[in-house]
């Protein structure tokens, strides 16, 4: 949160602005981080940011892997990279690794 | 702040015995009150500004969509960017405590004299006893005593390294704390992930660590020599290991009897050389 935080004053100062409105970040379920820890972080860091005010918005992104075999996408469950047509082991992950800054609204 | 088990940032660690600095510094803001922290990093562009604003700007959305990496991945991308620069191979090795990792180490380094001119950076909470072993072989060490830390970071290798003639070396092996958790999570800017598994601890590890075992390039099973012994199943934990580590390259050995040592260390040299890929 602190890396977002700084990622998102970095680039309010840079377009000119002072005041974080709303931050929108996307999170995948395999990122390590959980959102209700996020938004602990969040509200604990953004004092002294020019987010302090900001509403702070999850985008959550389910795991999804590929199947290279079935040339397809697959959901990951838990631990399982295993695709649910062919049974084979995948070792492609195409989305749920995310831990992105999607927007800012700034003024 | 480790994510994996909530484990405290960093205290003091060492390197090779001697403590390292943290690097702080002041600052005053507007309102006159001076304010002192530390960094993990050296060289920062850094600014507080405290703006009060009596007018209203009209709102504005940015779409950024970048990724946010943490001072760890920071860190770490520099030092694969560094490894990169020098041509080095650099393995990440790690495991629960007692898997084998300093015995195979040791081993690797003796097999590899003449082929590869190998460095050790070794990770423990205390006591330089692993790296006295690893010295046994003549490879330079360096001994990370990470404190209370149950992982090493990519910024603490950084300083490490500095210990190093690295332009000597073909192959950099950084030996982890002994842990199959939190080490998951902390790039150190390695190639190769190393995840070294005994016959001792059964079959199902790499179904009750999936993210260590996910992030694996390589697992190595050590201990073969002590198969019956265990009672392990090898069938089974070779499915589990697949299921789990889908990418990686497995390899058996024992480092006690050097049963599977060469294939191995064939494989470290071919990595090098470039004839092998990880993973």
């Amino acid at each position: 949160m602190q890396a977002a935080l700084e990622t998102a004053g970095e680039k309010t100062r840079a377009a000119g602005a002072t005041q974080i409105h709303r931050l929108t970040l996307r999170v995948g379920a395999l990122s390590g981080v959980v959102p209700a820890a996020l938004r602990f972080a969040f509200d604990a860091l953004k004092g002294e940011s020019p987010a302090a005010t900001a509403e702070l918005e999850i985008e959550n992104v389910p795991a999804v892997g590929w199947c290279a075999g079935c040339a397809a996408e697959f959901d990951v469950a838990e631990i399982n990279y295993e695709c649910p047509r062919c049974h084979q082991p995948s070792g492609e992950l195409r989305r749920g690794r995310e831990m992105d800054l999607v927007s800012l609204e700034i003024s | 702040m480790c994510q994996e088990c909530g484990c405290s940032k960093p205290g003091p660690y060492k390197i090779d015995g001697r403590p390292t600095e943290p690097h702080t510094h002041s600052h005053t803001h507007a309102d006159g009150t001076v304010h002192t922290h530390s960094h993990d990093e050296h060289d920062h562009a850094h600014g507080h500004h405290h703006h009060d604003h009596g007018h209203d700007h009209p709102h504005q959305v940015l779409n950024l969509n970048t990724g946010i990496l943490n001072a760890n991945d920071r860190a770490a991308e520099q030092n694969r960017g560094a490894f990169k620069a020098l041509n080095l191979l650099v393995l990440n090795v790690v495991s629960s405590p007692g898997a084998g990792k300093t015995t195979l180490l040791t081993k690797t380094l003796n097999e590899l004299k003449g082929r590869l001119r190998a460095g050790v950076i070794v990770g423990d909470l205390a006591t330089d006893n692993d790296a006295a072993r690893l010295r046994t072989t003549g490879a330079p060490v360096v001994q990370i005593a990470t404190g209370t830390l149950c992982h090493l970071e990519a910024g603490m290798v950084a300083e490490a390294m500095k210990q190093l003639d690295l332009r000597a070396l073909d192959l950099l092996i950084i030996e982890n704390v002994g842990n199959l958790v939190c080490p998951a999570s902390f790039d150190l800017g390695e190639a190769v992930r190393v995840v070294v598994h005994s016959v001792t601890e059964g079959e199902d590890k790499p179904l009750k660590y999936p993210p260590m075992f996910h992030s694996a390039d390589v697992v190595v099973v050590t201990k073969t020599d002590m198969a019956a012994a265990a009672g392990f199943d090898r069938e089974l934990a070779l499915k589990n290991i697949r299921q789990a580590s889908p990418r990686a390259k497995i390899f058996e050995l024992s480092a006690r009897t050097g049963d599977g040592i060469a294939a191995w260390c064939d494989y470290l040299v071919a990595l090098k050389t470039g004839a092998a890929t990880a993973g």
